[in-house]
């Protein structure tokens, strides 16, 4: 097990309101990872900096030792919590365009989960469902080798049967080698596959603990410790 | 995702009691070969890391016994896995009897109701 993300004193402000206020942490490789928190929490902030979307006004971030950019790159498989992908491209298209975009892109494997979800390859993305949506962009992110993969809410407002098939190709594409942070509010759906959970709140971590010690110690699930954690 | 887990309870445990059961009532017989970590993982819609730390559990209890490179077996000795299986048994007969006493029943108004009970 190796650290694989570390963040020191980490800020960002939009203007002069902070989105991320101190934030110190740690992830090792082999484990998933939720990132918790209400909206507004800094969730996608924190995952854009990561991903090296944003720059932080201070701090330090390392990914595998490294600040974000060209050698992260490679490294961190990033989804975002919009849809990025050009509607009018079949998805036979946009497994080429990751082809050709990553090295590490594993096109039999992508093609190999779109098959089993019954999705024909050349099927337009604007004519597919919004859950089917969901699923072709997790496959296309999964579907590489990195070492980091960032999901923004690659559960929210889907059904239970899609939800289940998210959780179900994270554990299938699980690699003692890569870690998986995903960050969401929903959060009792999605607790039993995480090793360790982080909440956040206003910019700033109030919590990081693994799964099964908060039920040992609280004596009560995560979303029910979120709920007291984050009343207003 | 078949097996229902305890979401207040932590899930290693959880997952030691329902590979005992599976073991105890021969559902997976001495010798044979348990199904792998990922399967596991799948089954129960848990992260690798805390099946892997469960069999590891089972392992030191002595009830199953992992061969390099190939996986994970059931021990000829059974008699933990039945042993946990009872345990299991006799608290959830507790919790059973709890709440019928809780609803004014007597032990033998209970056996009485368990006798006459007609399960589909």
């Amino acid at each position: 097990m190796s650290e694989i993300l570390k963040c020191e004193n980490l800020y960002k402000n939009y203007g002069a309101k902070p989105a991320i206020n101190g934030v110190t942490l740690s992830v090792e490789s082999g484990r998933i990872i939720g990132l918790l928190g209400p909206n507004g929490a800094g969730k996608t902030t924190l995952i854009k900096l990561i991903s090296g979307l944003l720059t932080p006004n201070s701090g330090s971030l390392t990914i595998d030792g490294n600040e974000p950019g060209i050698k992260t790159k490679p490294l961190v498989s990033y989804l975002p919590d919009v849809n990025y992908l050009n509607n009018w491209m079949s998805v036979e298209q946009i497994v080429g365009m990751f082809t050709d975009f990553y090295e590490d892109f594993r096109p039999e494997l992508a093609f190999e989960m779109i098959e089993r979800l019954g999705i024909d390859r050349k099927e337009r993305l604007k004519n597919l469902s919004k859950g089917n949506k969901e699923k072709v962009c997790l496959i296309l992110v999964m579907s590489r080798s990195a070492k980091l993969y960032l999901l923004d809410e690659p559960i929210a407002g889907v059904d239970p049967a899609t939800r289940d098939y998210i959780i179900s190709t994270i554990i299938n594409n699980y690699s003692p080698d890569a870690s998986v942070l995903i960050s969401t509010h929903l959060i009792s759906d999605i607790e039993s596959v995480l090793d360790e959970v982080i909440f956040i709140k206003d910019g700033v971590i109030v919590l990081q603990d693994t799964v099964d010690h908060i039920r040992e110690e609280h004596n009560q699930s995560v979303d029910e410790l979120f709920r007291e954690v984050f009343k207003w | 995702m078949d097996w229902i887990l305890d979401k207040k309870r932590p899930i290693c445990p959880q997952l030691c009691e329902n590979l005992c059961i599976i073991i105890a009532t021969g559902k997976i017989a001495p010798g044979e070969k348990l199904m792998s970590v990922r399967e596991v993982a799948l089954k129960a819609g848990v992260t690798p890391n805390t099946v892997q730390k469960s069999f590891e559990q089972l392992e030191q209890k002595g009830i199953i016994y992992s061969r390099r490179g190939s996986g994970w077996f059931v021990c000829e000795d059974t008699h933990i896995a039945r042993e946990t299986l009872q345990q299991l048994v006799r608290s959830k007969t507790g919790k059973y009897l709890d709440d019928m006493y809780s609803l004014g029943l007597s032990k033998d108004d209970i056996i009485s109701t368990i006798k006459e009970y007609d399960h589909e």
